[in-house]
């Protein structure tokens, strides 16, 4: 066993990278579910961002032109996701199942002739003389630009559904739909904004896999990751601050895990490879405990008349 | 007659007019674990899978499921072939071991072949391909070229035929280098483009400047060529497109002969269960391009040692080799024979750290 091997600083400056696709998706379904409606198709839209941005960027070579793209791509997915479940009052839990399988085909007819390309480098946000600083520079300063918006994001929607008015209105929607409804708030308009929001981040957070984490365009490349997100969501209770927080301690126990394999460690691998799932679970349960509960009106479908 | 008596008479009448087309041609499955695209193992079966439609044209129809979980839901999808008329299915990921049995009992004039596994039935094959053999190749190479002498290496499952990889890239880098050193992460998947690129990048964190994989797809070459100056091998495919560095060769496994092969024996009425295990010498497992990062001398010596595997001059696993807890397992001169290979469940001398049980 060799754990000097393991630098934690490199440790915490990849989990960082490899929790920003998590985290983006999950703060996007967080604001879907806060305003009641249960989008399953999470995994659809972010493979659909990924190989949008990645197309894009290839063909501009603009990283930043391929994160809108993933952007688009994901929220024009979510539309179609909004129009079966709001216009239509089509069943949510089966039309975000069909918009994963949908966004998986789709994905890879669009990725075809993409395969084995490499994507334009991603620029790092600050200087390489920050970046140099040991210890804090690798973790704080040697990222994209898209790394920080994450983490900015996940501070304004705390903040605009903890401070503002328009965010008292998306959760009273998510609450309760015919009170809301009988204020006079546009219910449907309301969940299609937060759809198509949700979408856009899971695009980006798609995007961000196959631009800067992996980086390549590969067919089904998340792989699950939107799954987690949608759990991650659950078990954060519906609050970003635990959403910014499991999304990095499952991203870094995973990192971890890998490296403690690596040095030879004397812990079966089996538990080893388990252990993010378990340890993530656990604590956002435990943190759970103060009984924050589900948005009350969480997949119903609303229609006026009713 | 009534309405409806007619139109069932119609469905019944058509039924069978599709039953007496479909028996004319040759319809052929393939389960595959990850999806086409992947750039690898799943990859190479598509391709052996198109080889049989050009070959057989119109006489034969091929189907294909890609992105089937090994366990339960392979069986499911296995089932819907048998049903639709699949004349001989391929399953193509070690983990439908089982299942492929499992559905064989049920559908005994349904021909099975199974890649990578070891349980055989009336009507269940199996076939791989002596990886093995490609594998000393790279530890080979491996050894010659790097220069932290710490070799990374990413396996997918603790199963033989991967262990099987690690023990002849290790004891043919071991050779030429006597300081190497293996850093093995499991992964627990085949195909997880941002878990193997997060195994690479962990490999290449703690000082590895040669990485191998047991995974399907070639996110591995990618986090390498962003490392800069770490070399990899295609894995299953050729993986050309990260050559000429990171990858420096590859092992392809071409499954095409032997699925034309098998396909003609089931229209002959020939076919029967067998087993088998081909490599360098037939074909089924190629070596890609070495590429000019490799210096002259080491290529050369590295197709010499192709060379005499395929006159069958050279086994990877000739003694005297010891296994990991010191104990003797091939005498001076000696080769390892095929059972043992197929079951093998132990690294050699020199490797640290245990397979997962």
């Amino acid at each position: 066993m060799d754990l000097s091997s393991i630098s934690l600083t490199l440790l915490m400056a990849t989990l960082m990278v490899a929790a920003t696709p998590i985290l983006f998706a999950a703060i996007g379904e967080l604001i879907v579910e806060k305003a009641g409606v249960l989008n399953l198709g999470v995994e659809g839209m972010m493979i659909t961002g990924a190989v949008c941005g990645f197309v894009v960027t290839i063909e501009t070579g603009q990283p930043y032109l391929g994160f809108l793209a993933g952007a688009a791509g994901g929220a024009a997915l979510s539309l179609l996701f909004a129009f079966l479940t709001q216009i239509t009052l089509a069943n949510q839990v089966a039309s975000g199942l069909a918009l994963t399988l949908f966004g998986l085909g789709i994905s890879a007819l669009i990725g075809q002739s993409y395969v084995g390309l490499k994507p334009e480098r991603t620029p790092d946000l600050f200087p390489e003389a920050l970046a140099d600083i040991p210890v804090l520079g690798p973790i704080l300063f040697s990222h994209d630009l898209i790394l920080y918006l994450g983490l900015a994001l996940v501070v304004s929607v705390w903040a605009f559904l903890k401070f503002t008015r328009a965010g008292l209105v998306l959760r009273s929607v998510g609450e309760n739909h015919d009170a809301a409804h009988a204020l006079g708030y546009k219910v449907v308009r309301i969940r299609t904004l937060a759809i198509l929001f949700g979408g856009a981040c899971a695009g980006v957070g798609g995007a961000y896999l196959s631009l800067v984490r992996v980086p390549q365009w590969t067919e089904g490349m998340t792989a699950g990751i939107g799954w987690i997100a949608l759990a991650l969501v659950v078990f954060a209770s519906w609050k970003p601050g635990r959403v910014l927080m499991g999304a990095y301690l499952f991203g870094g126990l995973d990192q971890l895990q890998l490296r403690l394999q690596g040095a030879g460690v004397a812990i079966p691998v089996e538990y080893l490879a388990m252990s993010p799932y378990v340890i993530t679970i656990v604590v956002l349960v435990i943190l759970s405990a103060d009984k924050s509960g589900a948005p009350a009106s969480l997949g119903r479908t609303f229609h006026a008349s009713q | 007659m009534n309405f409806t008596k007619l139109l069932a008479t119609a469905a019944v009448a058509l039924g069978l007019a599709g039953a007496a087309v479909a028996q004319d041609k040759t319809k052929v499955g393939f389960v595959y674990v990850g999806p086409v695209g992947d750039g690898g193992w799943t990859f190479e079966h598509n391709e052996g899978r198109l080889a049989v439609e050009e070959h057989f044209g119109d006489a034969v129809e091929t189907v294909f499921v890609e992105n089937v979980a090994e366990g339960p839901d392979s069986e499911r999808v296995m089932t819907q072939m048998a049903l639709e008329g699949a004349d001989l299915i391929f399953t193509t990921s070690f983990g439908y071991m089982d299942p492929t049995i499992n559905v064989a009992k049920k559908f005994p004039n349904v021909k099975f072949e199974h890649a990578t596994g070891y349980k055989r039935a009336d009507n269940v094959s199996t076939y791989s391909a002596r990886f093995y053999e490609g594998r000393a190749v790279q530890g080979h190479i491996a050894g010659k070229m790097t220069k932290t002498n710490t070799v990374g290496y990413i396996g997918s499952f603790p199963i033989p035929e991967v262990i099987r990889g690690i023990n002849s890239a290790y004891l043919h880098a071991k050779k030429v280098n006597p300081d190497v050193e293996f850093k093995i992460i499991w992964v627990y998947t085949w195909f997880d483009p941002a878990k193997e690129a997060d195994a690479a990048k962990a490999l290449i964190d703690q000082g590895a400047d040669v990485v191998l994989q047991h995974t399907d797809s070639t996110a591995p070459q990618a986090a390498a060529q962003e490392a800069g100056d770490v070399m990899t091998f295609g894995q299953a495919s050729d993986m050309a497109e990260y050559g000429p560095f990171p990858r420096v060769s590859s092992i392809i496994d071409n499954w095409a002969p032997y699925y034309i092969a098998r396909t003609q024996a089931v229209i002959d009425g020939s076919w029967s269960s067998v087993d088998t295990w081909d490599g360098i010498p037939t074909g089924m497992v190629e070596i890609g391009e070495i590429t000019d990062a490799v210096p002259a001398d080491i290529k050369a010596e590295a197709l010499a040692m192709v060379e005499a595997m395929r006159t069958g001059a050279y086994h990877p696993f000739t003694g005297p080799i010891k296994k990991q807890d010191g104990s003797d397992w091939l005498a001076d001169g000696e080769t390892a024979d095929d059972g043992t290979l197929a079951g093998m469940n132990f690294y050699v001398e020199g490797i640290t750290g245990d397979i997962p049980q």
